[in-house]
């Protein structure tokens, strides 16, 4: 009997459970899930839950429901890998010996990493929307609070969802006109980018609408610790940001058994080869999804393409074969803007978020990197879409690859 | 690509400035680096890190982040920015001849 033992149900470790499963003979291989805890979190819906767009409820199931029969889900958490005994060590003792692993324990923001979020302050004036109770926390703040100075912060990248926070920022804006106060909030946008996004083009579009919508932006801010007594930001090279609401998004990290277990960059992510995940130090280990080092968003719209490819990868692997599948970096995601719009942007590891149209059969062409209606919609009907094919290991109707198609070049500013 | 002259040296940069061949950098390039970028003395700290820099780069292929930087150059995080104001990692990069860090998206 050969043993594959996947660390995480979340969205990879449940995506890949759900697909090995379909392939593998359950004559000769045994599949087992280990996670924490029992709770399923729709991850994109918690930026809706601080403005009481969705309730806590509506984004989260139990992991079990996902997990397909013919696979054991052990509750239980990871104390150590030992790879080179291929066992995994759970706390309590018990042992998960496997033939091959694979790595899905994703990231978790860490406000312990800078000093002061962790204090008297924290879900008072210093909120976070990034786990369940973060995000209903600074849903109660927010129904309640009369306005002042709100900084949007990121201590430092990769994060998951990288958008979010700008997504965030949009909404709270609408949030705030709709209740009939935005000219009492000063919004400010503090980032150790150099400008709104990651990459050139749509850090300009991104960074018009911030404007449009009169956020300051605060760039190149790299935090060293808050002032809990002041409210204020302080950075590195000693520049000062004041708040009266401070949404922070924490630095985001692998999980603490990775380090452990040596198996990590100075993060906790795995690193691996970027095309196929097959870890760069054990050849019977993959790290997929959150937990990898890939250079490409932290997002369950990449763990989702990489996956359809991953699957045939695996399989090849295991029976001595070349992994042909070489998988782009390919990610798309729709970006809500507030007022009932949003925008798409598509890309991979070489080819930056361009404008222009995403052709989709049936429902589509959705427009890339502009505010429509559509899009706003297709970010809304993403939660079905999540729980009934996704999750479940289903091929949506698009391209694992990126495509060039409909895209518009852009000049360098 | 552009060649341009650094310490009577011709070596090819990108349009931000950033040395396209680790092997085309000496002491003296990182010193005509510096100068342009308002840092007049690189001091043995400054060497410290710049240095620290180019063998990460060379056996990883990435250069470090100021986390990374931090924890395991010898020189903490509020030092790199007092000795490279700005941006740490992005300008101690520059001066160590090796390819721009790129945030990730």
């Amino acid at each position: 009997m050969n043993r594959l033992l996947i660390l995480g149900g979340g969205t990879a470790g449940t995506i890949v459970a759900n697909r090995l499963r379909r392939r593998l003979d359950e004559d000769s291989w045994q599949i087992t899930v280990v996670d924490q805890d029992d709770r399923h979190l729709y991850q994109p819906g918690q930026l809706f839950v601080p403005f009481g767009i969705y309730q806590s409820r509506d984004i989260a199931r139990p992991r079990r429901q996902f997990i397909p029969d013919g696979v054991d889900l052990v509750m239980g958490e990871i104390e150590q890998v030992i790879p080179d005994e291929s066992v995994c060590r759970l706390i309590g003792g018990r042992e998960l010996p496997y033939d091959y692993l694979v790595i899905a324990t994703g990231a978790s923001p860490r406000p312990d990493q800078t000093p002061g979020f962790e204090g008297p302050e924290w879900r008072k004036s210093i909120h976070e929307f990034y786990t369940f109770d973060g995000a209903a926390a600074l849903a109660a703040k927010l129904a309640q609070w009369d306005g002042g100075r709100m900084a949007i912060h990121i201590v430092d990248m990769p994060i998951k969802c990288p958008v979010a926070p700008l997504e965030f920022t949009f909404l709270a804006d609408a949030f705030f006109s709709d209740r009939g106060m935005r000219d009492r909030v000063e919004m400010v946008y503090v980032t150790p980018l150099d400008g709104a996004f990651t990459k050139p083009v749509a850090a300009r579009h991104l960074g018009g609408i911030l404007e449009e919508r009169k956020v300051g932006i605060e760039s190149e801010f790299a935090v060293e610790r808050v002032d809990v007594e002041e409210k204020k930001l302080v950075s590195y090279d000693e520049r000062e940001v004041d708040f009266d609401l401070l949404v922070t998004v924490p630095l985001n990290m692998g999980a603490d058994y990775i380090e452990r277990s040596g198996l990590g960059d100075d993060l906790n992510y795995v690193p691996v080869d970027k095309a196929t995940f097959l870890s760069k130090a054990h050849d019977n280990v993959f790290a997929v999804g959150d937990a990898s080092d890939i250079p490409t968003s932290k997002a369950g719209s990449v763990v989702h393409f990489s996956l359809e490819l991953f699957e045939d990868n695996f399989v090849n692997h295991v029976h001595g074969r070349q992994m042909t599948k070489a998988f782009d970096g390919h990610a798309n995601c729709f970006i809500e803007s507030g007022h009932g719009k949003g925008l798409l942007i598509d890309f991979n590891y070489d080819t930056q978020p361009l404008p222009g149209r995403y052709p989709l059969p049936g429902l589509g062409p959705f427009s890339l990197l502009r505010e429509t209606e559509a899009n706003h919609w297709g970010k809304m009907m993403f939660r079905w879409v999540y729980w009934n094919l996704l999750l479940p290991g289903n091929n949506l109707p698009l391209d694992p690859l990126m495509s060039m198609a409909g895209k518009e070049e852009e000049e360098p500013a | 690509m552009t060649s341009k002259l650094l310490a009577g040296q011709d070596v090819e940069v990108d349009p931000e400035g950033f040395l396209v061949d680790a092997s085309q950098w000496n002491k003296d390039v990182a010193s005509a680096i510096a100068k342009e970028e308002g840092i007049d003395d690189l001091t043995g700290q400054h060497m410290q890190v710049i240095n620290f820099m180019r063998s990460e780069y060379m056996a990883k292929g990435t250069a470090p982040n100021i986390r990374l930087l931090g924890k395991t150059s010898g020189v903490t995080v509020k030092e790199l920015y007092q000795l490279f104001p700005k941006g740490p990692a992005k300008l101690a990069a520059k001066i160590a001849g090796i390819p721009k860090p790129h945030g990730c998206i």
